[in-house]
């Protein structure tokens, strides 16, 4: 049963994506909070700049030394940046601008002068290739493992216990970095843990989402996750979720069209956040647009009961509480007009008595409270 | 070299590679002091999808196709940027890092929807991911000279709409310019640069020859118009540079030699430009040190000499380590010396080194008084 599991191809590429996914979205979940969506990007580009380094030092595509490697890398991405930007030269948008594509065309550089056919093509570093994870196996308590199986389980262990650790001071750090220097949290020192993680495990990811597909794990569930609550740590679970069935949609796309499984579950990450922002609750386009309706015919049936309270019993009365009368005088539209009259009398504001329209008792309070006012 | 030079395809290359490099240097300059050079990079990796629809739809590597497919994809991902800003609160870097991942993973999959189809002109497409100049031919020349002087035309058209909107959009909008508008012809334009850009950095890379070549030009100027010139000859340099390089060396791409170029000029920017420059920054931090210290010195003497009632009082070197904290350093004293505003003199029976005003010693540090009192009345 373990076994079959270990041995079949689409589970275990099912399981790096998952794992991917994962261990993106609980540190992104963080990362998009903070508004370091960008830092991400600018460390996912520049590892690569690390991996080759290390990979012409050691001869090793993983391992500690990549990791160590990969936190160097995203820190000195970071540090750089960060001194660019307060030398004042140029501000903190081209600072990330100028670092990164440095390090990653340097990274490039090497690979197609040094490592050209040996182990890492340019292409692959950065597109990735999940559907190969299965070919570089190691035997692990009687069964053929993937490695990047257990160095993404492994990565997401530490960013799970990390995350659990200093769930406190990281949510704390988040939404008020202020209160948390002032309180002796350190968030400085939790910025660059946080950042040295994203780096290890984007190199973790790397031979199975390369460079820029790690992007769209680490930003898009959890910003996804963001616009349907305002709770953290559902944030982080919808996060987790939303990576997982992306993972998984896009791998049965991938497979039905025959085109890149890890772009397909990065294209599908971008599916979810579509659909999030179209029809989230509360904050989803459609529900904006349904508010915004709900308070223009609010507003409309407050200013159709003033109108009408304001004509009652007064000689222009037969003129005024009309229907024709809001089209042309107040200048609604015909459906405008016809939208305000069903609402209010649905609310027992107005009703037809003689052909005109007339207040009924509720309404005339309504009207009483806003001139009151 | 000269060989390779005369080569007629080795011309059309470096011609191509100068040309796409000024117009990125041109429009990437009002991206850097819009402050949107992230926006380049969104933009750059959003280009991939309508790559491969170009291709998809020509069904061969035929620029003119390509190119505006790259530019609607570009189009629309700056729109889905102003719509999950404006309409959600997210935080603007998310939104970029939104669009830069989701339209690039959908460009990767039809990427290789495309290879897979099996067609044999399909290796062209790879080019665009890290760019190859080599590629450029000579047909491409003309739809590259074409856009550049469609930008050129709007910038030069545009020219004081453009300018009031990258440095001050508030005044501009009070002023009733159509600021909405204006910033959006901007963004098309930096789109535009971008998918011309697209044949020599390719799209991962493209960020960096929008943006280096302005970061550069900004040390060395302060006007607008010559900044955009600078921009545009530092951006000719990095992609002819990084041309003759892939060129030189065969199966180089060409984007990460003109990145690494572009970025060298960065770098010698941020350190040797007049005024701004790191070193210049350095010099001027030592040139204040040193005025200070000398002013420092003579006050401290004339404050000793007006204590013992004694225009030439020698002061024993271990007072002014005393009233100054530490010594003065050595090549200042003799810099002072040298200047005639103090002496050294010997005040036996003691041995050590004295040191005592001079007149005009005296005057200069009444001068220097009166100065540092006008200087704090004046804040």
């Amino acid at each position: 049963m373990i076994a079959a599991f270990f041995d079949s191809i689409p589970a275990m590429i099912l399981l790096t994506g998952a794992l991917v996914g994962t261990s993106a979205a609980l540190l992104g979940s963080f990362l998009v909070l903070r508004g370091n969506s960008m830092l991400t990007d600018a460390i996912s580009h520049s590892i690569v700049f690390g991996i080759i380094l290390v990979w012409l030092l050691t001869r090793e595509t993983s391992g500690p030394a990549q990791v160590i490697g990969a936190a160097l890398t995203g820190i000195l991405t970071v540090v750089l940046t960060e001194l660019l930007a307060r030398s004042q030269l140029v501000r903190m948008d081209a600072a990330i601008g100028l670092v990164f594509p440095a390090l990653f065309a340097a990274g490039v550089l090497l690979i197609s002068l040094h490592a050209r056919d040996v182990h890492i093509h340019v292409e692959s570093v950065l597109l990735g290739e999940i559907g190969f994870v299965w070919l570089n196996t190691i035997a692990l308590g009687g069964h053929e493992i993937p490695v990047a199986v257990i160095t993404l389980a492994s990565v997401l262990a530490i960013n799970l216990g990390f995350v659990l650790a200093f769930w406190k001071e990281l949510k704390l750090a988040s939404f008020d970095p202020g209160l948390a220097a002032a309180l002796g949290f350190l968030p400085g020192a939790l910025h660059y843990a946080l950042l040295s993680l994203t780096s290890i495990t984007a190199v973790a990811s790397f031979e199975a989402v390369g460079a820029v597909l790690f992007i769209a794990f680490v930003i898009v569930p959890p910003a996804t996750a963001y616009l349907l609550t305002r709770r953290l740590w559902l944030m982080v679970l919808l996060a987790i979720a939303i990576a997982l069935a992306a993972c998984i949609t896009g791998y049965l796309l991938a497979e039905a069209w025959d085109v890149s499984i890890g772009g397909m579950m990065a294209s599908m990450t971008g599916v979810w956040f579509t659909l999030a922002l179209l029809f989230a609750p509360e904050r989803g386009l459609f529900a904006q647009a349904l508010a915004a309706r709900q308070a223009r015919l609010e507003h409309d049936c407050r200013a159709l009961v003033a109108h009408l309270f304001t004509h009652q019993r007064t000689d222009r009365a037969a003129e005024e509480n009309t229907r024709s009368a809001l089209i042309t005088h107040l200048r609604w539209s015909e459906t405008r007009a016809r939208d305000a009259i069903l609402r209010a009398q649905d609310q027992g504001l107005i009703e037809r008595r003689d052909g005109l329209l007339a207040l009924r008792p509720k309404g005339s309070a309504e009207a009483e409270a806003i001139f009151k006012r | 070299m000269a060989d390779l030079l005369s080569s007629a395809i080795v011309q059309t290359v470096l011609a191509g590679a100068a040309l796409l490099g000024a117009i990125s240097g041109m429009l990437g300059a009002f991206a850097v002091l819009r402050r949107q050079s992230l926006l380049g990079d969104a933009l750059a990796h959003a280009a991939l999808p309508g790559v491969c629809l170009g291709f998809l739809i020509a069904g061969a590597r035929d620029l003119g196709t390509i190119m505006a497919g790259a530019f609607l994809t570009g189009a629309l991902a700056a729109l889905a940027m102003m719509l999950i800003t404006r309409r959600t609160t997210l935080k603007t870097d998310a939104a970029l890092g939104i669009v830069l991942s989701v339209f690039f993973a959908v460009g990767v999959v039809l990427l290789t929807y495309v290879q897979r189809q099996g067609r044999t002109a399909s290796a062209g497409l790879e080019t665009f991911l890290f760019g190859q100049a080599a590629a450029i031919l000579r047909a491409d020349l003309w739809i590259m000279g074409g856009v550049g002087l469609v930008a050129l035309a709007v910038v030069l058209a545009l020219w004081k709409e453009f300018k009031l909107v990258s440095f001050d959009a508030e005044f501009a909008r009070a002023n009733g310019f159509p600021v909405l508008a204006l910033e959006a012809a901007l963004t098309m334009l930096v789109a535009l640069a971008i998918v011309v850009g697209l044949q020599l950095v390719g799209v991962v890379l493209m960020v960096a020859l929008l943006i280096a070549p302005a970061a550069a030009a900004r040390q060395w100027t302060r006007s607008l118009g010559g900044m955009v010139l600078l921009s545009a000859l530092i951006g000719a340099l990095s992609g002819a540079g990084g041309a003759f390089a892939s060129a030189a060396q065969r199966g180089l791409a060409t984007g990460p030699v003109v990145v690494l170029t572009a970025t060298l000029i960065v770098l010698i920017s941020l350190a040797l430009a007049p005024e701004r420059g790191l070193l210049w920054q350095a010099l001027a931090a030592r040139r204040a040190r040193a005025r200070i210290s000398d002013r420092r010195v003579l006050a401290t003497l004339q404050g000793l000499a007006e204590a013992h009632d004694n225009r030439h009082y020698p002061a024993e070197s271990g007072m002014l380590k005393t009233a100054l904290g530490a010594m003065p350093r050595a090549e200042r004293l003799a810099g002072l010396e040298a200047r005639g505003f103090i002496r050294p003199v010997t005040h036996p029976p003691e041995t050590t080194p004295h040191w005592e005003l001079t007149r005009a010693g005296h005057r200069e540090a009444d001068r220097l008084t009166r100065k540092t009192r006008d200087e704090e009345q004046g804040q």
